[in-house]
């Protein structure tokens, strides 16, 4: 038999053995019988020293060859069988993904913070400034300033709570305005600002009222600021807090600090405007009052109302809430139970 | 109030339907509340005839009647009404009915007679108790005699009206009656308003010979009377009792239904006297003075106020000025002779003895508001017109006018360019005249410059602005063009501290709590607990209830309010922080100021359990990592402390702890006092409170790159056995401080105190971190450090290595 000859049928059984090795033991038994120093490869390769010098070299590289697939299918038979071993490990390993996941500590901000935020970010957007004042004020500024004398008959529309018979808890948030109005600077630019925060209302709590609710006033006081401003401004913001779908209607309405003052309703969210129980089967909600500055409003601020002008808006993010989560009564905003609060964990 | 839509329909030339008019009148003038059809949701409610009745044999009260209800036989019907009687016509609920709140009528037996059917009372339809005519309150109604047999009984009573309950805002006294709300309508529909003012019949004596009236002109600037002889009380016609009760307005005889039904077609408050009952012939319009007392109309007894007006005869106040009529000199059984009052009082001396003497009328409503000064003599010739038409009154020679200041009508000016410039709008000159005109106004032009006359009785109306709402509303919202505001650009931006306020909000929530928005009106109690500085309270002077009666100091008891509540619902797992105002008063000083706080409460466990976490109670540790964690995110500029304060009386005395910025104290956390916990009704609660003002006020730093360093880093553990008081903070002051150059970071990770220590020791153990950022640190310099680190624990320390 020759060399050759020899060296293929090492090579036919070498590969034999290659696939039915077993486990790793096993290839490297393999390995070592086939490849070893005194294995039958390195013997053939002793019998070369008896070749003729042009025999060799050919012998020799045909040897190397052999010996060069031999250690490749035992490397790939080597990786077989590893795999095999960790696939067979990580199927052991195979857990049940439906269980639930670790719990994470996570807060959520109160939904009436979402929508005053909400509100806040859409007028920071058009430039206006945010100011919240004191929440025990002045009669003078929440009162008197807003064009509320004393024995006003309008007065007896809010119930307040007084400390003293100056000083008393906010009914809303426009002292702010007055405050503001008196020191703005025109000649700097207009006045944009809306004034967010808690005000308080003599009145006995149940599921519509509150002695203590969230308003966000707006003003807008410049040279030309005009009612339709004021119903742009709205349909914005009824369009940030509800969305597209949702048309603002205005109503005549009375305010002492508005002239003209109007009610902006909004498309029943309910119905879509159709007619339900929720809006009296008139396609509409009320949501907010509105109206142009009261000229008295801004002399009394020292502003003069012959150059300046402008518009002003109220809004409760309690009343936006209950319509547009449902929430049915509105002490749930102030009890804080932890499984009310969960109920507004979307972001975005 | 209510108005009728058929009302309306007699003056002016509408075509629309009532719901549509209602719309209209909402979208233009005032609220409606709603419109009802009082007949609506009823079914098969004729016209019955009794024909007969006879006892029932097993009743005291019940009557078996035979009832031509317009069919070929008569029904019998079982009713227990008392006024019963054969011959009347009566409202008959046939089988298959539906009467008032939708109940239904079906054939039965009463007492083991059949009825089909059942009579009714008004109320049974649908009218409310305050309209039925006294007479018929408890029984059954009788309908006048020509009614027809079988007929819808709708048309009789005035059910198939519609009624538009109207929301009149302070402003609009005017809109208080049918003349108003023609006028409104009016411009609304441009239709002209036919309204028929009756010419009076005088037919007595001089008035001037019966009467005279002594006005002080202050109280009362317009007072007039007309005197009505020879009345005879009667029940006013149908119509008339159709007009008031679907007005909400009990019919009760024709003279005092005159005068309501005058002040709802007219606006002005009407008062009948009995004439014959004054003391005298000198009628007072005056101050009450101090001890009179008065006997009104509803039979309250009055104790008068100086600052009341009060009409009086020669003896004693007969009214209270625009609120209500005395009894002694009421309208009754007997009167003959009437005096009728058309006045204006000074509205703000009616509101306040409206509110003093808890009488808000509907007149007290229309003086506080105002009403048409020009409308008095028309209203009163009307009142005694219809008195001599339906009471056979006679009319005296004559009206008594006491006092008649009638104001100028309000004159302004305005020019078209303010209009569309104010309003945003594109409006000729024509179209603003002509719905001016419609108003009512007189309109001269001068350029664009227009002089506006406005009627009197649209006291609402004083300045430019008004006319611009009028314009506007006229006009249509609906048509105003939709625009955001224009010229110079403002920047709209938060500021530091509210860009801080929502930070924290942030921060807090990120670190596992809820926000909370808690009363900050409380209990004088709670408003006093966990005080961070000395403060009076702030009372309420009218409190609504004595559980919010007080300005809150503190925020955390508002959290445990909270708590309580989650825990009596068996939510036990809480963990909340409120972002808000307390309120500090200095002695001495009417108005607290108010400091921005943060302050947190949790309880139960912060992470809910799990099948792959035990539960972990909240401890103080917890508390003090959501505080560490809070305040790294606020990154004050200063070494943050926490020092143990054992003083705090709502606190527990070794689990609280002042938290301390450079040594100045911005709040404390710890476990609350379990007194207090009890009081509360809670479980162990952890809570913190920290003055938000401060933080805001403090320098803060800025993030900072600081290079990563490339080199290794070598750690060392150590352990120690050291007295129980020796702590933690000292151990690690002690470490930083002869740790060398190289010290990175000492780092806790074991504490125990349990039976392997010897009593009154504890063992900590902690990791220090050494690298140097140019270079390999060497072992032996780490080595030394180390050292020299183990011997100063020993000696300053007294910590057994181990």
């Amino acid at each position: 038999m020759s060399l050759k000859d020899k060296l293929n049928e090492l090579h036919e059984r070498g590969l034999t053995e290659i696939k039915k090795s077993g486990d790793l033991k096993d290839v490297n038994q393999v390995r070592v019988s086939l490849l070893g120093k005194k294995g039958p490869i390195t013997e053939v390769l002793r019998g070369m020293r008896d070749l003729d010098a042009e025999e060799r070299p050919k012998v020799g590289a045909f040897a190397n060859e052999i010996r060069d697939d031999l250690t490749a299918a035992l490397a790939k038979r080597r990786e077989e069988l590893e795999n095999a071993v960790l696939n067979s490990k990580l199927a052991n390993e195979a857990i049940d993904v439906t269980l639930p996941g670790t719990p994470v500590a996570k807060g959520e901000p109160h939904v009436i913070q979402q929508i005053i935020d909400q509100i806040e970010d859409l007028f920071l957007g058009m430039g206006y400034q945010v100011l919240s004042g004191p929440e025990v004020e002045e009669d003078k500024y929440n009162f008197e300033m807003m064009n509320l004398p004393k024995n006003h008959p309008a007065r007896d529309m809010q119930d307040t709570f007084y400390i003293t018979k100056e000083i008393l808890m906010r009914t809303q948030t426009s002292p702010m305005q007055a405050r503001t109005l008196e020191t703005h600077d025109f000649s700097k630019g207009p006045l944009k600002m809306i004034s967010p925060g808690v005000v308080y209302r003599r009145d006995t709590d149940d599921p519509t009222h509150s002695h203590q609710f969230h308003q966000v006033e707006g003003l807008v006081i410049d040279k030309h600021i005009t009612m339709a401003d004021l119903k742009g401004t709205l349909q914005v913001l009824a369009h940030e807090l509800f969305g597209d779908k949702f048309d603002v209607r205005l109503r005549p309405s009375y305010f002492p600090f508005t002239e003209p003052s109007v009610e902006a309703d909004i498309t029943c969210f309910n119905c879509g405007g159709k007619g339900c129980k929720v809006c009296k089967n008139t396609g509409w909600i009320e949501v907010l009052g509105a109206g142009m500055v009261h000229p008295n409003v801004l002399k009394m601020a020292g502003v003069d109302a012959d150059v300046y002008g402008g518009f002003a808006f109220g809004v409760g993010p309690d009343r936006f809430a209950m319509l547009k989560y449902g929430v049915d009564d509105i002490r749930n905003f102030y009890l804080n139970d932890v499984r009310f609060l969960n109920q507004f964990t979307k972001k975005g | 109030m209510k108005i009728s839509y058929n009302w309306i329909k007699e003056y002016l030339d509408l075509n629309v339907k009532p719901a549509d008019l209602a719309e209209k009148i909402e979208r233009t003038s005032v609220e409606v509340d709603d419109v009802v059809k009082p007949s609506d949701g009823l079914k098969k409610i004729v016209v019955g005839h009794v024909l007969s009745i006879e006892a029932h044999p097993d009743s005291d009260h019940l009557h078996i009647c035979q009832v031509d209800v317009g069919e070929d036989a008569p029904l019998q019907i079982v009713c227990g009404a008392p006024n019963i009687a054969e011959g009347q016509m009566v409202i008959v609920a046939l089988p298959g009915s539906r009467i008032a709140n939708n109940v239904k009528i079906k054939k039965s037996k009463m007492r083991g007679v059949s009825s089909a059917g059942m009579i009714c009372s008004l109320q049974e339809i649908g009218f409310p108790e305050a309209v039925v005519p006294k007479e018929y309150a408890d029984g059954i109604y009788v309908l006048p005699a020509d009614a027809k047999p079988g007929d819808d009984v709708y048309d009789y009573l005035g059910m198939n009206d519609s009624l538009i309950d109207l929301d009149v805002t302070p402003n609009r006294g005017d809109m208080l009656s049918l003349y108003g709300t023609l006028h409104d309508l009016s411009a609304i529909y441009d239709l002209p308003v036919k309204f028929d003012q009756p010419a009076v019949k005088e037919a007595g004596e001089p008035i001037a010979d019966q009467l005279s009236i002594h006005v002080d002109e202050s109280l009362a600037p317009q007072y007039k009377m007309r005197l009505v002889k020879q009345v005879k009380l009667a029940p006013s016609p149908m119509w008339l009792q159709i007009r008031l009760w679907n007005a909400g307005y009990r019919p009760i005889n024709n003279v005092v239904d005159i005068t309501n039904y005058i002040m709802l077609k007219y606006g002005q408050p009407l008062h009948a006297f009995d004439y014959d009952k004054f003391a005298g012939e000198d009628v007072y319009v005056r101050n009450a003075k101090a001890g009179e007392k008065l006997t009104t109309l509803d039979e309250g007894e009055h104790d008068l106020d100086v600052n009341d007006i009060v009409i009086a005869d020669d003896k004693a106040p007969i009214a209270l000025a625009g609120v209500m009529g005395g009894l002694d000199t009421a309208i009754a059984d007997g009167t003959t002779t009437v005096a009728i009052e058309a006045a204006v009082f000074e509205h703000d001396h009616i509101r306040k003895a409206a509110q003093r003497h808890n009488l808000h009328t509907d007149a007290s409503q229309r003086f506080e508001r105002g009403v048409n000064r020009t409308g008095l003599q028309d209203a009163l010739d009307a009142a005694a017109q219809m008195m001599d038409e339906l009471a056979g009154g006679t009319v005296q020679t004559g009206t008594v006018v006491a006092a008649d200041n009638v104001p100028a009508p309000a004159v302004i000016d305005i020019t078209m360019s303010r209009v569309n410039a104010v309003l945003g709008t594109d409006l000729d000159q024509a179209k603003v005249t002509h719905i001016l005109e419609t108003l009512g106004c007189d309109v001269t032009a001068d350029g664009e410059k227009l002089t506006v006359t406005v009627p009197v009785r649209r006291n609402d109306i004083h300045i430019p602005a008004d006319l611009l709402e009028e314009i506007a509303r006229i006009y249509g919202y609906d048509e105003l063009p939709a625009t955001l505001p224009t010229g110079r650009m403002t920047m709209g931006e938060l500021t530091t501290s509210q860009k801080l306020m929502r930070a924290t909000r942030h921060s807090l929530e990120g670190l596992g709590l809820n926000q909370a928005i808690s009363y900050a009106l409380t209990t004088e109690d709670k408003a006093k607990m966990f005080l961070m500085q000395p403060s009076e309270v702030t009372k309420l002077a009218w409190p609504m209830s004595v559980d919010h009666a007080v300005l809150r100091m503190n925020v955390i008891t508002g959290l445990l309010d909270d708590i309580a509540y989650n825990s009596a619902r068996k939510v036990k797992d809480v963990a909340l922080y409120e972002q808000g105002r307390v309120f500090y008063r200095e002695d001495g000083t009417d108005r607290p100021s108010e400091q921005e706080h943060i302050a947190g409460a949790i309880t139960g466990t912060l992470l809910p359990t799990a099948w792959d976490a035990p539960a972990q109670p909240v401890d103080f540790y917890q508390v003090k990592g959501i505080v560490a964690a809070y305040l790294k995110d606020m990154a004050v500029n200063g070494d943050v402390t926490y020092v143990a304060n054992p003083d705090m009386p709502e606190m527990h005395p070794g689990r609280t702890a002042d938290i301390l910025v450079h040594g100045h104290r911005i709040g404390f956390m710890g476990q609350i006092h379990p007194t207090i916990a009890k009081k509360f009704k809670i479980g162990a609660t952890y809570v913190f409170e920290l003055n938000l003002q401060a933080i805001i006020d403090m320098p803060k730093q800025e993030n900072q790159y600081d290079v990563i360093s490339r080199y290794p880093a070598i750690t060392r553990d150590v352990a120690m056995l050291v007295d129980n008081d020796v702590t933690n903070d000292q151990i690690v002051e002690l470490i930083e401080k002869r740790g060398g150059a190289f010290l990175q970071s000492v780092k806790l990770f074991d504490v125990y105190d349990g039976v392997k220590v010897p009593k009154g020791k504890k063992s900590l153990a902690y990791t220090l971190t050494f690298q140097d950022k140019h270079e390999t640190l060497v072992d032996d310099v780490v080595t030394q450090a180390f050292e020299k680190v183990e011997k100063r624990l020993q000696d300053d320390l007294g910590a057994e290595i181990r």
